[in-house]
């Protein structure tokens, strides 16, 4: 192995300047003239607007201009998923103005823009801005939304954006009638807020010399911005476009969507004809990134005698928010409902997918998207079976696991697995975990006053998320592939503009490693580019873990046409057939003989090409390649958690937590324990800290970090990581996806703990997040009732 | 923030001097409260005066049975204080775990006060010790001193100069964190002084830090946790939000009670 190559825990690249403060993140760029936008956001989670008075504002000191959505008539920000009611017929597709067209429908709704010479005047003036509202009833709460009368959107009568179905419900009902025992269960998965170290930035720019607008912002995608606000929103075509998404400081999906504040910035530097900057404060990144998760759903399961898995049927509401962001509506749906088969071999399932609009921030993709809510569920619903059918929780996984030889595993929701040994994984997480020994942790910890509880969860989930044919199949509205372009310098070293984004994953190192490894070259002489739509020909970024499966898949495409063509570059140098060359550690050879080329030399000869044969032979040595999978991956693994709790406080510690994941070839281990290890802390924050709370009146109760509560350094405990691995047979470097899996596996492990912790105290649920409070009322309650029988 | 104008007091004399002149002048001590305040557009006063060059009010200084802290004295020194570690533990304990270390840097046990936040930890100490708050004007016992949410006894420009804390017989704060912002979602502070037992709570009562009068008796007759098996007349409203309903904080008065009375020995 390349000490530098595939499997080499390398250094990341791009820490040496995220770590001395010399990143360039975009409120790092100021730009010649630039002026500074303070966006007015509604206060009010439903009202019309009667009027707005900007007279005293306009005259404000330092004021350049104020526009509202009088002004600002342009195309609505769209959707990027179309989904089919179970009719056929389209979902309801509510306007979504960038600045508020006559009625506000949440808090934070974007009013008006103040420009001016500084941030500090375009706020003072904003304040100046006389709005008035006309207050209507709020939508706020999910559950109900159906049910009132109150519209959010005129256009969406019941609040209803689609109603959704997979399966044949009278078949899986059916399946219900018959069964041996029936576990069914209200799950909610709460609500968060992605909390991004960096909040998001916009800067727009406009030339009129040429007509060319910049938008730099803090973006997953760049090109997919380009598409969404060129096409869609602006009408400004590609090549007047050019979108930056420099340094990003964390995104975990709330960077993946077209926001309003983008186009804002960008129109309106036409129109001010200078720059404007525009960044988020953090108690307005709470009110307008979009949230994630919120759903409800009833979920049972049916099983036979044996225990067997034999249907599966949900109803769940998800929550849209007031607008639809760009991929909210394929969460609960495609990236949701699709993994109800979980790891098992349930034959039947049926999910009735509810998307509902409220007067609440718009609610979109958020590490994990959908798959962290099937997992939730299927793995609460498992672990309440093996309780109420006297298994144990290693038992009813085990009797249920697709088997080993059975992939291709064709699931009844559409997904078809290509490989995985979900056994395997459990076998290693129960030793790394020792589970054998854990009843004795918990009378050590019972002789102590604590309850110690064990919770298992085995998950799959779906990433790399592709097929192009695939998702346009499903209702998607673009392609799903990735680019990359290899340029091989005259002195052999390489840049990479990669159509993946990164923030935070280390695409610098691990893409690096990737060229190091297949031409044999230092790992200094190798940059990633990205984040640049004038740099990087085509992109579809970030997001679903599907970086290095398709993206470092596309830079494997074009590194194979590099070489293809250093191959023949060497047989024209060295006198030989092409067929005949050899290459291996970076070195070209003529079979069977010791005349050789470096790699150096035959890219100096390709920009040096005194004597090529101009027809067979082109100068130059750079490739692209578009590559676009035959189907998504598929990552799984095994998470336990152990967990201690204070009966008198309610206070849950997590005593230790084990991930086994199966990610595919790991190219870093190093990054992948890092992404995991990231996750984790994301998805305990779910189970027991965070949760974004709205009260009747549609106000955020959890608009800062006084009262949304983010996991930190000493809530975690030392996480116990390992990897199984199954190669994903679709792509060739064998590789899944590691980016989420933490924050999809982790929290029903960290749920069935609490309970099973408190089931012999007579609980038998507990709501995320568990809370001391929530905890402690469960305890009670259960007293209290055990008391009273 | 709006814009204000800044003085940096020399004395306590310069500061009030400073106030008087100030149409809507407010002291600054470490900036931990206030400056966030000022960020949301919260306050808007005409005149910032700090109280950073006044050497008068920062220091710690033990006289027999009395420790006295100046009020501009960071959360940070009293926390690694020997002298305050010797005399109070309960108190150097409660200092070093407010906020985290930016904030007991630069925040001052004066502002905490005068801030009188219902969920910050001195105001327990100062009651539960039963401290005397010193001012340029006058002394106020800590009974009379915090007087409802945020509001204290001060008057307006009245500046706290030192508080002065009798050393107890043996004195526990047990502080059950809010999860989300780390203030007390119940703080306890149980103190035996020669005068008898004291018990102050903060983070539950609807309107701030109070004495909880059945534990005090209770202790003073048998000075142990399993005294505090007792119904809790008597006690104020408490703080109902979504970290904790009212019942979760009685509940979280006694198992700190508890747990304060434990740790005494
Ligand atoms: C992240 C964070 C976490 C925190 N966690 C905790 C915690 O866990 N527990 C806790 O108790 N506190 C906590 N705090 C608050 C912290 O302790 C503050 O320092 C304190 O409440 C105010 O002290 P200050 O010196 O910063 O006062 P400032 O913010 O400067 O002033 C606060 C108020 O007091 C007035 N004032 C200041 N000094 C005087 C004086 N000498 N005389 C009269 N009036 C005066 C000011 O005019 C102002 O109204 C936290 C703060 C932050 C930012």
């Amino acid at each position: 192995m390349n000490d530098t190559g595939i499997g080499a825990s390398v250094r990341r690249k791009e820490d040496f300047r995220f770590l001395t403060g010399q990143g360039t993140y975009t409120d790092d760029i100021n730009r010649p003239g630039q002026t500074y936008g303070y966006i007015l956001r509604s206060p009010v989670a439903h009202a019309k607007i009667n009027g707005i008075d900007l007279a005293e504002a306009k005259a404000a000191p330092g004021v350049v201009a104020i526009f509202t959505g009088d002004d600002m008539q342009v195309g609505s920000i769209p959707c990027g998923w179309g989904v089919n009611n179970k009719d056929g017929s389209p979902m309801n597709e509510p306007p979504h103005p960038a600045l508020a067209q006559g009625k506000v429908r949440h808090v934070g709704d974007q009013v008006a823009i103040v420009i001016a010479e500084s941030y500090a005047e375009a706020r003072a003036a904003a304040e100046l801005i006389d709005v008035d509202y006309e207050e209507l009833p709020a939508v706020a709460d999910l559950a109900t939304a159906l049910d009132q009368s109150t519209l959010v959107h005129d256009e969406a009568p019941g609040n209803l954006c689609y109603d959704w179905e997979i399966g044949e419900e009278a078949q899986v009902n059916a399946i219900f009638e018959s069964a041996h025992h029936v576990t069914s269960m209200d799950i909610v998965n709460n609500r968060l807020v992605p909390n991004a170290m960096e909040p998001r930035a916009a800067i727009g720019e406009y030339d009129s010399a040429t007509g060319e607008y910049t938008l730099y912002t803090t973006s997953q995608n760049p090109h997919v911005i380009r598409l969404l606000m060129g096409a869609f929103v602006l009408q400004i075509p590609e090549h007047k476009l050019r979108v930056v998404a420099p340094d990003v400081g964390g995104g975990f999906g709330s960077k993946i969507f077209h926001y309003a504040e983008e186009a804002i910035v960008t129109w309106a530097a036409q129109k001010v004809r200078r720059p404007i900057k525009w960044r988020a404060e953090r108690s307005e990144s709470f009110l307008s990134d979009a949230h994630g998760r919120d759903h409800v759903t009833k979920a049972e399961l049916a099983l036979d005698q044996d225990g067997k898995f034999i249907g599966l049927r949900c109803y769940t509401k998800a929550n849209m928010g007031a607008y639809l962001s760009t991929f909210s509506t394929c969460v609960p749906t495609y990236l949701h409902a699709t993994l109800l088969a979980g790891v098992y071999t349930t034959p039947a399932i049926y999910c009735n997918v509810k998307a509902v609009f409220t007067n609440t921030v718009p609610v979109d993709a958020y590490r994990g998207a959908g798959r962290p809510e099937a997992t939730y569920l299927l793995e609460r619903l498992v672990d309440r079976a093996a309780r109420e059918t006297g298994m144990s929780q290693s038992e009813i996984r085990r009797k249920n696991f697709i088997p080993e030889d059975a992939f291709p595993y064709q699931t009844p929701v559409a997904l078809q697995y290509d490989s995985g040994n979900y056994t395997a994984t459990l076998d290693r997480a129960e030793e790394l975990a020792d589970v054998a020994g854990f009843q004795a942790r918990r009378s050590e910890a019972a002789s102590r006053g604590k309850l110690r509880g064990l919770g298992y969860s085995t998950y799959v989930e779906a990433c790399g998320i592709a097929p192009s044919a695939v998702v346009g199949s499903l209702g998607a509205r673009a392609g799903l592939f990735e680019s990359a372009n290899i340029r091989v310098h005259p002195t052999g070293s390489v840049t990479v503009y990669t159509g993946s984004h990164s923030h935070g994953q280390g695409h610098e190192t691990t893409f690096a490693q990737l060229v190091s490894d297949s031409l044999g070259i230092p790992i200094e002489n190798v940059d990633i580019s990205h984040g640049d739509t004038n740099k990087v020909a085509f992109g579809m970024g970030t997001y679903g873990s599907r970086s290095l499966a398709v993206g470092g898949e596309a830079i494997m495409k074009a590194l194979d046409k590099v070489i293809t063509k250093s191959k023949k570059i060497a047989a024209h140098v060295l006198e030989a057939d092409s067929a005949d060359i050899e290459f291996k550690d970076g070195k070209f050879t003529v079979a069977g003989t010791d005349r050789e080329m470096a790699f150096g030399d035959v890219a100096l000869t390709a920009y040096v090409p005194h004597n090529f044969p101009h027809d067979e032979l082109e100068p130059g040595l750079e490739e692209q390649a578009f590559y676009d999978p035959m189907n998504f991956t598929y990552p799984a693994g095994c998470h336990i958690c152990e967990v201690e709790i204070d009966p008198d406080t309610g206070v849950v510690e997590v005593v230790a937590m084990t991930a086994m994941d199966d990610v595919g070839r790991v190219i870093n281990p190093m990054i992948v324990e890092g992404q995991i290890h990231g996750g984790l802390a994301q998805g305990i924050g779910q189970a027991l800290m965070e949760g974004a709370r709205y009260d009747d009146d549609g106000q955020l109760l959890t608009g800062s970090y006084m009262d949304y509560c983010m996991p930190r350094a000493d809530d975690l405990p030392d996480f116990k990581v390992g990897t199984t691995t199954t190669l994903c047979t679709h792509n060739s470097l064998g590789v899944k996806g590691c980016g989420e899996v933490g924050a999809i596996g982790s929290p029903p492990a960290v749920i069935n703990a609490v309970v099973d912790a408190l089931w012999d105290q007579g609980v038998r649920d507990i709501a995320m997040p568990a809370t001391p409070n929530a905890v402690w009322n469960a305890l009670n309650g259960a007293k209290t009732a055990m008391a009273a029988e | 923030m709006y814009e204000f104008n800044y003085h940096k007091a020399s004395s306590v004399s310069d500061a009030e001097q400073a106030l008087r002149n100030a149409s809507d002048g407010k002291i600054v001590a470490g900036g931990q409260t206030l400056l966030p305040t000022l960020k949301q557009r919260l306050a808007s006063p005409s005149d910032l005066i700090d109280l950073g060059g006044c050497s008068e009010l920062c220091g710690i200084s033990v006289d027999g049975d009395t420790v006295t802290i100046g009020a501009m004295t960071t959360h940070a020194m009293v926390a690694n204080s020997a002298e305050v570690q010797s005399a109070i533990p309960a108190l150097a304990g409660l200092a070093s775990n407010i906020g985290d270390a930016q904030v007991r840097n630069l925040g001052t046990i004066g502002g905490s006060i005068a801030n009188n936040d219902p969920a910050a930890d001195y105001p327990a100490a100062c009651l539960g010790l039963g401290a005397v708050i010193v001012t340029d004007k006058r002394e106020i016992v800590a009974d009379d001193f915090f007087t409802g949410l945020f509001e204290t006894a001060l008057d307006e420009h009245e500046i706290i100069t030192a508080i002065r804390f009798p050393k107890p017989e043996k004195a526990c704060y047990q502080k059950f964190p809010n999860p989300a912002s780390r203030y007390a979602l119940v703080g306890v502070m149980v103190a035996k002084m020669s005068s008898g037992v004291r018990v102050a709570v903060t983070g539950a009562g609807a309107d701030g830090v109070f004495r909880v009068d059945a534990f005090e008796s209770a202790l003073d007759g048998s000075f142990s946790a399993s005294s505090l098996d007792i119904e809790m007349v008597h006690l104020p409203d408490l703080l109902e939000d979504i970290h904790g309903s009212p019942g979760y904080r009685e509940n979280l008065i006694r198992v700190m009670g508890k747990r304060a009375v434990e740790a005494c020995g």
